[in-house]
């Protein structure tokens, strides 16, 4: 009885381990195949282009004003910790530092998951369950090159926009509240900003990340959509595991990659 | 929507996105300090480099002339070696001093260099002769210390009498 019992929760635990793994394989042959057939979408820009404008341009408004937030939250609470020490002239770096390490690319992807992740899954998974896709490979048309892929490639592209446009926004918060409102010297906050933040180490490995995290938000969201059974509790289903499997994601990944690009180059 | 909307709003998008990473690049960044300017290096000995790090501003004056390129370990004579790349608009005579110094009393250390008086100017490759070491704090007490108590014994002994 005690036996049977374990084994039985043996079996349920080996069977859920594999359904994730048969998934995730799925998911790389899927990304494979996409990536494989993604000469429709670039050879007609076009199609890629439309899917810039609903992934990127339509999430400006939201990335700008949640980036002006972020800095001027930051330049507050910085400028309480910082002046205890004497040391409010180091504000911009601050700032500048932790948006375009960290803050920039994890909370630009965490939103761009929400507010396009989230459409890209419901639009593909609502084709599928109104047999549009279908509809498509009777006409011959290839559905994961004419539908997935454009939407792919059109995320992948604005995420590191979307992730520099927060940073710069974020510093222009920070400025205006470092400098205008609680008065640190503007000349401090720009040239120790200047002296202290990197072009390779601290820029260019941010828009690393916010690359990285394009695909895997994009990448999740694609999949989900064309994954998701074909009901209207299925597309529902679908669409809050994308927002929260890319959130997990983004949040890993960023574990990863900091701890690849910013304590293996410290000792030099 | 029509398309060319869309086409204007996706242009106005990218060259956004694109003036943003510029922005990043050339005002928070350091991308126009010295990267592109000539430079000649100079090697200095040190006893004691403190907390010198690669990249640190190398002064004189108080200007920034030159960066700190590599900081090795000599195993012949124990000391560090540091290799400083200087501006080629900034020429110091041979015999200038390099010291380790530290801007503000927990601020980051720096090369200063002072200038000698000898006629003949640094080239690359030369060795700086003249160089004084970082103030380690430690030192620096335990040196005051054993003043404080050269100073304390005879006076202590003085009372007791």
């Amino acid at each position: 009885m005690r036996i049977a019992d374990l084994s039985a929760r043996l079996e349920r635990l080996g069977s859920a381990v594999t359904a994730h793994v048969w998934r995730l394989g799925f998911a790389s042959r899927f990304l494979f195949y996409l990536v494989m057939h993604s000469g429709t979408a670039l050879r007609r820009f076009r199609l890629t282009i439309a899917e810039i404008y609903f992934a990127g341009v339509l999430s400006l408004i939201i990335i700008l004003v949640s980036g002006l937030f972020v800095g001027m939250v930051l330049a507050l609470q910085g400028y309480e910790t910082l002046q205890r020490f004497g040391a409010s002239e180091s504000l911009g770096v601050l700032v500048a530092l932790s948006l375009v390490r960290e803050l920039g690319p994890v909370v630009a992807g965490l939103l761009f998951a929400s507010r396009a992740g989230s459409a890209i899954t419901a639009e593909i998974g609502l084709m599928k369950a109104t047999e549009q896709l279908s509809a498509m490979e009777m006409m011959a048309v290839d559905p994961i090159a004419r539908v997935v892929a454009p939407r792919f490639w059109g995320g992948v592209l604005s995420m590191p926009l979307l992730a520099a446009l927060f940073s710069a926004m974020g510093i222009f918060g920070g400025y205006i509240v470092g400098v205008q409102l609680i008065g640190v010297d503007a000349g401090a906050f720009w040239s120790q900003m200047q002296a202290a933040v990197d072009l390779r180490n601290d820029i260019l490995n941010g828009v690393i990340k916010s690359v990285v995290f394009g695909i895997a938000v994009t990448w999740i969201a694609v999949f989900e959509g064309y994954d998701a059974p074909p009901t209207a509790e299925g597309v529902s289903r679908a669409t809050t595991r994308t927002v929260v499997t890319s959130s997990l994601a983004i949040l890993a990944l960023d574990f990863i990659l900091t701890a690849l690009m910013f304590t293996g180059g410290t000792h030099q | 929507m029509n398309r060319s909307a869309i086409d204007l709003w996706v242009g106005v998008f990218v060259v956004a996105g694109i003036a943003g990473l510029l922005f990043l690049a050339l005002k928070v960044g350091n991308l126009a300090s010295f990267s592109t300017s000539q430079v000649y290096q100079v090697q200095a000995k040190f006893a004691n480099i403190g907390g010198l790090k690669a990249r640190a501003p190398v002064k004189s004056a108080g200007v920034v002339v030159g960066r700190v390129a590599d900081i090795r370990f000599d195993n012949e004579s124990y000391e560090a070696i540091v290799t400083i790349n200087l501006g080629y608009e900034y020429q110091f005579p041979r015999d200038t001093t390099a010291k380790i110094l530290t801007s503000g009393i927990l601020g980051e250390q720096y090369v200063g260099l002072e200038a000698g008086g000898d006629g003949v100017m640094l080239k690359n490759g030369d060795r700086l002769r003249l160089t004084q070491s970082a103030v380690v704090l430690e030192n620096l007490i335990s040196q005051f210390l054993f003043n404080k108590a050269a100073e304390g014994k005879p006076e202590a002994k003085e009372p007791a009498k």
